[in-house]
């Protein structure tokens, strides 16, 4: 995982391109090409969909996904009219109760049906973001000291050497039975399953933030280094004055790479531990083996791909908001 | 006439229990309210979690001040583990769970039931290339069609010929404890096939010393699958997953657990012991909800099946097709393609008493397991009572029937007559190998059988 594989700078064509710019040209590059290359993605999709039938199913087609999109979005519909009247219920029940029991403390619960497939997307995203930010919180700290101290970089070294490679997967079974020990509320904040995902993202996280801050950290020019010390800046002063507007470009090339890899672990992981998510609804989906079944899969893998781009732009975005050095990043 | 009398007996009982309610208006706040009342379940998608889905459906656990939410679990070990640490507070379970469970095989944590899921509701499939291979060896009816049931004497000289061949021969079963398992060993045993020992006292939990059919663990879900990509020739497996395979073309069907026993004890809703103690009110409210979803399931003659496998096969509770459902739970089974046949049983939920936890039923899963070396060594009889009461809790569901005809929810002529039950069934006969089965006497059960463990044996 080299840091620099992201940040190849422009072609000067390209640039030329830009600069006399023409209506008609970027609306083929932008608009019609993108387009021709999907619709020729869906054409052979539909083709080799058709021709695979095997005795467990048939596999789905562009039409059959795009019609289970539309199932999907009414079974959120319909489940949203089944939790209001379960609320109704709820307050109708309490009010009795309280009619009979006068010390009881009514209390509403949340609506005890299934996450539908929209509700599974936000929970997914919550999950894989409140695991990255915890990463964050951990890894830049973690980076710059590995990056300003060579001993501790040495110290630390060998254990994320030996760590980076490991899947974040077979972790969580760790993760799991250390998380049902320790956190035994009765009445708890978050769920374990919540917990147990976040933590496995975290985890897959850390590694490339680390690495990137503190190659980042280390790699300051020697002048500005220099300039700290003429200046007798504090420690902290000189952490945040020149270590950290300095390795920017490159703490957020190693969040933009971890986040990337959080995403696909989050699926992942969720499949296997069965905890709520976009991974839980394709295995949910995979054991049902209703005739439905495959192109409510591939739905959920269509949004997934979706998801992800989406995430690595935003991403993109604020990597360019934050950093002055433009031309060192492009796509 | 004893049908006169009992009538006669179920009208006296009732007619008593609406003046006791005209007495005392019958509220709910007699029985305490539950005092844990967000509740998560656990279920395998298997038609026989019904009673849970109606139950939710229907507005019984709310009746009883329960919000519960039903979750699907990936294996039957997952929500094994789920129940005792907590993640769950109760599951759908193998009914050997909770008995293993409490015993130490496996994982060990204290787990009762208070009540039985439902009687029957399993089948086991071969492949198409192994169908073909045992066909001729079983008898036809006039028509053509095979005659019922198959035993396993038909699949012998297949399995006599893989042997031979030195090619292993694969089942699939559920898990080390389930139902399928002791079908499964059962049918093969009785047609003269050796399913393995366990030996867990020297570590070896796969189950296939001395096996002529090697058994292994495979989900429900995915046995047809699994058969289809040629790791096992057949398995046994609860509803849907007998039928997909006719549907997909996969496998056979050759006989129903219903032939190898009928009315045979299946499921259970499993709690820990300590769930139980430290929420008596909420373990009796279950089980009041449970007990009516149970009787909904099977109220005029199966009347409201239709609506059951609605309900079932939406993709939160079994998520297969409405068709491949409703096969089994209306009272019919396809066996080869087009050979539809009746079988008003295959699923029961409520009649013949089917949901009361029987300490009987308890104990022919602990002869099973002593039969195939679960239970490596030699146990008196009293130990298999003794063990069966303290996973079976009748107490708990006669506390639950009671509530339910105080307020007219039910009958008691619907219900054992808990003033004379013992917990023990008449012994019971329908057994394809013609053995009888006494649960007053586990140690001579277990001496009836040609191939198995007996008494003294150990490996």
């Amino acid at each position: 995982m080299t840091s620099s594989s992201l940040s190849i700078s422009k072609p000067a064509s390209w640039k030329l391109s830009l600069l006399d710019n023409n209506l008609f040209n970027s609306a083929i590059r932008y608009v019609a090409v993108p387009l021709t290359g999907v619709l020729v993605f869906l054409l052979l999709w539909s083709a080799t969909a058709q021709n695979i039938d095997t005795s467990l199913g048939k596999f789905p087609g562009p039409a059959a996904v795009w019609e289970q999109f539309g199932a999907l979005y009414q079974e959120h519909e319909r489940s949203r009219e089944k939790a209001a009247a379960f609320y109704e219920r709820q307050e109708i029940r309490n009010a009795e109760r309280l009619a009979e029991d006068p010390g009881y403390q009514p209390k509403i619960r949340d609506y005890t049906g299934k996450e539908t497939f929209i509700d599974q997307i936000f929970t997914s995203l919550i999950t894989v973001m409140s695991g990255f930010l915890l990463a964050v919180a951990i890894a830049i700290p973690l980076g710059i000291a590995t990056g300003l101290s060579r001993t501790l970089s040495s110290a630390i070294n060998p254990i994320i050497q030996i760590f980076k490679p490991v899947s974040p997967l077979a972790w969580l079974p760790l993760v799991t039975m250390v998380v049902s020990a320790l956190y035994t509320s009765t009445d708890p904040l978050v769920a374990k399953s919540f917990l147990n995902s976040m933590i496995t993202v975290t985890l897959c996280c850390l590694w490339p933030m680390v690495i990137n801050t503190s190659v980042g950290v280390a790699g300051i020019e020697s002048d500005l280094v220099n300039v700290s010390k003429v200046l007798r800046l504090s420690p902290l002063k000189h952490v945040q004055k020149i270590v950290l507007p300095a390795s920017v470009p490159m703490i957020f090339t190693g969040m933009r790479l971890s986040l990337g890899v959080a995403w696909m672990v989050l699926i992942a992981a969720e499949m296997l531990a069965q905890n709520p998510g976009l991974g839980k609804f394709v295995w949910d989906e995979f054991q049902n083996g209703s005739s439905d079944s495959l192109a409510r899969i591939m739905a959920a893998v269509i949004v997934i791909g979706v998801i992800g781009f989406l995430l690595d732009r935003a991403m993109l975005q604020l990597q360019k908001l934050a950093s002055w050095d433009k031309d060192s990043i492009t796509h | 006439m004893k049908w006169t009398q009992l009538f006669r007996r179920a009208a006296i009982t009732v007619g008593l229990a609406s003046t006791l309610g005209l007495a005392t208006p019958a509220t709910s706040a007699e029985l305490g309210y539950p005092e844990k009342e967000e509740l998560t379940f656990g279920f395998i998608k298997l038609t026989d979690m019904a009673p849970i889905a109606i139950a939710y459906e229907k507005g019984f656990f709310e009746d009883e001040g329960l919000y519960v939410t039903i979750e699907a679990q990936a294996n039957w070990k997952v929500l094994l583990d789920g129940v005792i640490d907590g993640r769950l507070d109760g599951a759908h379970m193998l009914a050997g769970q909770p008995i293993a469970a409490t015993m130490g095989f496996g994982t060990k944590a204290e787990i009762i039931t208070p009540f039985s899921m439902d009687l029957n509701g399993n089948g086991i499939t071969v492949s198409n290339e192994i169908w073909e291979q045992m066909k001729p060896n079983i008898p036809k009816m006039d028509n053509g069609l095979p005659v019922h049931p198959i035993k396993a004497d038909a699949l012998k000289p297949v399995v006599e010929k893989y042997k031979a061949a030195g090619k292993p021969f694969n089942m699939g079963m559920v898990f080390p404890v389930s139902t399928h398992n002791y079908e499964l060993r059962y049918w093969l045993a009785a047609g003269g096939i050796h399913p393995g020992y366990y030996a867990p006292h020297k570590g070896d939990i796969s189950g296939q010393i001395d096996a002529d059919a090697l058994l292994s663990v495979t989900p429900p879900p995915q046995m047809p699958a699994t058969l289809e990509a040629g790791t096992i020739y057949g398995y046994c497996v609860g509803e849907p997953w007998n039928q997909q395979a006719v549907f997909k073309g996969i496998g056979v069907p050759v006989v129903t657990d219903y032939e190898i026993w009928k009315d045979n004890p299946e499921k259970v809703f499993g709690i820990t012991k300590a769930f139980a103690e430290k929420y008596p009110n909420t373990t009796i409210r279950i089980t009041r909800a449970l007990i009516r979803a149970a009787m909904w399931l099977d109220e005029n003659n199966n009347a409201n099946r239709p609506e059951a496998v609605k309900i079932l096969s939406r993709s939160n509770y079994v998520g297969a097709d409405y068709e491949v459902i409703a096969n089994s739970m209306t009272g019919t089974f396809e066996y080869e393609k087009g050979d539809k046949r009746e079988v008003p049983d295959f699923n029961v939920f409520f009649r013949y008493h089917a949901t009361y936890p029987y300490y009987s039923d308890a104990i022919w899963y602990l002869t099973q397991m002593r039969r195939w070396g679960q239970i490596s060594e030699d146990k008196s009889d009293d130990w298999y009572k003794e063990m069966a009461a303290k996973v079976y809790r009748p107490d708990i569901y006669r506390a639950a029937a009671e509530s339910l005809i105080k307020d007219k929810l039910a009958s008691a002529d619907q219900f054992p007559d808990f003033s004379s039950e013992d917990g023990y069934r008449e012994p019971q006969t329908h057994f394809i190998d013609g053995i009888v089965y006494n649960g007053q006497k586990p140690n001579e059960y277990i001496g009836k059988f040609p191939i198995g463990l007996k008494a003294g044996q150990k490996l």
